[in-house]
C-alpha cells in the first residue's frame, strides 16, 4: 500500500506542477501580446482614458506582469476584490477575476456556462457509447457480413463529418424539413423545471456530439473484439462450452474495458472545455460559447479562466484514470 | 519444382513494390488514388479550369438572380452556365468558388502538414537519437503541449498574432491570417508525430547497420540523414495522408467561427458559413460545399487507409 501511496503523491505533484506550467504559459503569453487589457475593459469603442486608467489600476495590469500572476494564483485561493472602499467588487474564491466586459465575477460566468455543458456531454457520452460499443460487439460477431459494412460505412462517414456540419444538417433536414422537432430556440432550459422542453433542446446536440464519437468507438471495440477473441482463454471458454453471449459478455468485452474507459475519460474530459461548435451551432451557452464569445470580444479573464479549466480538467482526468490502473494493476506503480 | 518462371517473378521484389502491389490488390486505394488526383488537379488548375468552363469567382450574374437577391430557377440555379448554381443575394458562380476557395484551403492544409511533419521528424529524431536529457527535455515540452488546450489557444490567439504578423511587415491581411493559421496549426500538430518517430528511432539506433556505420566513423548527422531517416517514411506518409484532411476541417471550422481568412475571398468554411444565412430558401448553395468538404475529407481517409495498409501490414486496423 506504501507503494500506491508513494506513487499518488509523485503523480499529485507533476499534475500541480503541469497546471502551474499551463497557468503560467497562459498568462504569458497574454502579457505579451500587443493588446492592452485596461482599454478592452470599456468594450470596443470606448477611448474615456480616465475610466481605462481607473480600470487599470482596479484591475491590476498597472503592476508588472509576474506580480498580476501573483496575484492571480492567490485569488484564486482567497478570492479577490477590485477597487477599494464603497465601489469595490467583490468576487469570492475560487475567483478566476472579473470581466468588465459582462459585469460579472468570471467564475460566476463559468458556474451558469458549466451546467449547460455538463448535460450536453454527459447525453453524448451516454449516448455514443450505447452506440459505439453496440455496434462494435455486432460488427466484430458478424464480420464480413452486411452488418459489418452498414457499420463501416457509419465509421467512415462519422470520422470525415465535421461536427458543425452534422449539426448544420440536422437542423435542416429534422427541423426545417421534416418538422419533427420545433426550432431550437437557443438558450437552454432545466432540466429540473421543464423536463420535455430539456429533452427538447438537447436531443438534436447530443446526437452532433455523440455521432462522430461513436464512429471512432465502433472502429476501437471492433478491433479490440477481433483481437480478443483470438487469446487462449477465449478457445478455453468456447471449449468449456460456454454460450457465445457469456463469452463475448464474461470474457472479451471485459478484457476491452479498460482501454475503452480510457479513451471515453479523455474524450468526456476534452468535452469538458466545452463543446465549442456544437455549442455554437445549436446556440447552447455553455462554457465552449463562453470562452467563443470571450475570444471575439477579447474578454481577456474569460480567456484565461476556460482555457485554464480546460487544461485542470484534462489533466486531473488523466490522473484520475492513472490512479485507477494503479490500483488495479500494480505493475503501473514502478 | 518450381518453373523458372516463377522463380524470377517471385525473386528479387524491392520492399517498394510489394507495397505497390499490396496498394493495387486494395479495392478502395485505386479509385481514392484517382479521386485524390483529380481534385487535387482541379485545384492546382482552378484557373483554367473556371476559364474553360466560362465561370469566374468574382464577377456577378445578374441574369441568374432578381431583383431582390433570390436565385432563379430551383436547386440553387444550377444551369449549364453555373454547374454548381449561384451564391443568393449577389449571383457568383458557385463552382468558380468552390474550386478558388479550395485553393485557400488546400494551401492552408497542406502547408500545415509540411510544418508539422518537418518538425515533428527532426525532434522525434533528435529525442529518439540522442535519448537522455535531450529526449527529457523534448518528450516534457510534448507532454506539455499536449496538455494544452490548443482549440481554445488557436481561438485566442489569432487577432493578436495577426496583427503581429501583419506588424512585423511578413505578410497582410489575409496572408497574415493563412500564415497564422498554418503555423499555429503546425506548432500544436507536430508532437503527435514525434512520438511515434521518437519510438521508432529509438529500435532503429540499434540495429546493426547503424551499429556499423558507426564502427566505421559515421558522424550522427550521416547517421540520422543517411541511415535512419530512410527508413522512418513509412509512418511519415501514413500520418500526411490522415493529417491532411484533419487540417482541411480545420480550416473550415476556424473559418465558419469567424477566425479565419476574410470575405469576400472564398474558402469552404466561410462559403459554409455564409450558405447558412440562405440555408432555409437555397439549401443547395449549403450543401454544395459542405458535401464537397466531406467527400473530399473521406477520400483522403480512405487513400490514408490504403497506404497504411499497404506500407505497414503489420498494424491492424
Amino acid at each position: 500500500m506504501s507503494g500506491l501511496l508513494a506513487y499518488v503523491s509523485r503523480r499529485l505533484a507533476v499534475t500541480f506542477l503541469i497546471l502551474l506550467a499551463v497557468s503560467f504559459a497562459v498568462y504569458l503569453i497574454f502579457a505579451f501580446l500587443p493588446f492592452d487589457p485596461a482599454s478592452l475593459t470599456c468594450g470596443k469603442n470606448c477611448n474615456d482614458p480616465g475610466i481605462i486608467e481607473a480600470n487599470r489600476i482596479r484591475l491590476g495590469y498597472d503592476k508588472p506582469f509576474y506580480e498580476q500572476y501573483w496575484v492571480f494564483l492567490v485569488g484564486l485561493f482567497a478570492g479577490r476584490n477590485y477597487g477599494e472602499g464603497a465601489a469595490a467588487i467583490h468576487c469570492a474564491a475560487p475567483s478566476f477575476g472579473y470581466s468588465f466586459q459582462q459585469h460579472a465575477c468570471v467564475t460566476d460566468l463559468i458556474g451558469e456556462a458549466l451546467p449547460v455543458t455538463l448535460a450536453l456531454a454527459i447525453g453524448a457520452l451516454v449516448l455514443w457509447l450505447i452506440l459505439g460499443i453496440g455496434l462494435g460487439v455486432l460488427s466484430a460477431r458478424f464480420r464480413g457480413r452486411v452488418l459489418d459494412t452498414v457499420s463501416t460505412i457509419f465509421v467512415l462517414i462519422g470520422t470525415s463529418l465535421p461536427t458543425f456540419l452534422t449539426g448544420l444538417m440536422l437542423i435542416i433536414f429534422v427541423v426545417i424539413k421534416w418538422h419533427l422537432l420545433p426550432f431550437p430556440a437557443g438558450g437552454y432550459l432545466s432540466p429540473f423545471e421543464d423536463f420535455p422542453g430539456w429533452l427538447n433542446t438537447m436531443i438534436l446536440p447530443w446526437i452532433t456530439l455523440a455521432f462522430a464519437y461513436a464512429a471512432l468507438y465502433t472502429r476501437f471495440v471492433r478491433s479490440q473484439v477481433i483481437e480478443t477473441s483470438t487469446e487462449d482463454y477465449i478457445r478455453t471458454a468456447r471449449a468449456k462450452g460456454l454460450s457465445e453471449g457469456v463469452i463475448l459478455g464474461k470474457h472479451t468485452l471485459r478484457a476491452a474495458l479498460a482501454p475503452i474507459a480510457t479513451m471515453a475519460g479523455l474524450d468526456f474530459a476534452g468535452l469538458m472545455g466545452g463543446a465549442i461548435l456544437t455549442e455554437a451551432v445549436f446556440n447552447l451557452p455553455g462554457l465552449g460559447r463562453l470562452s467563443l464569445g470571450a475570444v471575439l470580444d477579447y474578454d481577456l479573464p474569460i480567456i484565461v479562466a476556460t482555457t485554464l479549466l480546460a487544461a485542470t480538467i484534462v489533466v486531473m482526468m488523466n490522473l484520475v484514470l492513472d490512479l485507477v490502473y494503479a490500483f488495479i494493476d500494480p505493475r503501473v506503480r514502478v | 519444382m518450381f518453373s523458372k518462371e516463377a522463380i524470377k517473378t517471385s525473386a528479387g521484389r524491392s520492399p517498394r513494390q510489394l507495397a505497390w502491389r499490396r496498394f493495387k490488390s486494395n479495392r478502395v486505394a485505386i479509385p481514392s488514388l484517382v479521386a485524390v488526383s483529380i481534385i487535387i488537379g482541379a485545384v492546382v488548375f482552378a484557373p483554367q479550369v473556371c476559364a474553360l468552363l466560362g465561370i469566374s469567382p468574382d464577377i456577378r450574374d445578374e441574369s441568374a438572380i432578381d431583383s431582390r437577391g433570390q436565385v432563379i430557377g430551383d436547386w440553387g440555379g444550377i444551369s449549364p452556365e453555373h454547374p454548381f448554381g449561384v451564391v443568393p443575394g449577389i449571383g457568383y458562380d458557385v463552382l468558380a468558388r468552390l474550386l478558388y476557395g479550395a485553393r485557400i484551403s488546400f494551401l492552408i492544409a497542406l502547408m500545415a502538414t509540411l510544418a508539422s511533419v518537418g518538425m515533428g521528424m527532426l525532434l522525434g529524431m533528435i529525442a529518439g537519437y540522442f535519448r537522455g536529457r535531450v529526449d527529457g527535455v523534448i518528450g516534457r515540452f510534448t507532454d506539455f503541449l499536449l496538455a494544452f488546450p490548443s482549440f481554445f489557444m488557436i481561438l485566442a490567439l489569432s487577432a493578436p498574432m495577426v496583427q503581429r504578423i501583419e506588424m512585423s511587415g511578413i505578410a497582410r491581411d489575409n496572408d497574415a491570417r493563412i500564415l497564422y493559421l498554418i503555423l499555429i496549426l503546425a506548432i500544436f500538430g507536430w508532437p503527435y508525430l514525434s512520438r511515434i518517430i521518437r519510438s521508432q528511432v529509438l529500435s532503429l539506433r540499434e540495429r546493426d547497420f547503424v551499429l556499423s556505420a558507426r564502427a566505421l566513423g559515421a558522424s550522427n548527422s550521416r547517421i540520422i540523414f543517411k541511415e535512419i531517416l530512410p527508413n522512418v517514411w513509412t509512418p511519415v506518409i501514413v500520418y500526411m495522408s490522415l493529417t491532411l484532411p484533419g487540417y482541411l476541417t480545420a480550416e473550415a471550422v476556424f473559418s465558419y467561427l469567424g477566425i479565419g481568412v476574410q470575405p469576400p475571398t472564398p474558402t469552404w468554411g466561410l462559403m459554409i458559413a455564409d450558405s447558412t444565412k440562405f440555408i432555409i430558401n437555397e439549401p443547395t448553395y449549403f450543401f454544395i460545399p459542405s458535401l464537397s468538404l466531406i467527400l473530399v475529407v473521406l477520400v483522403f481517409n480512405l487513400l490514408g487507409d490504403a497506404l497504411r495498409d499497404a506500407l505497414d501490414p503489420k498494424s491492424e486496423n
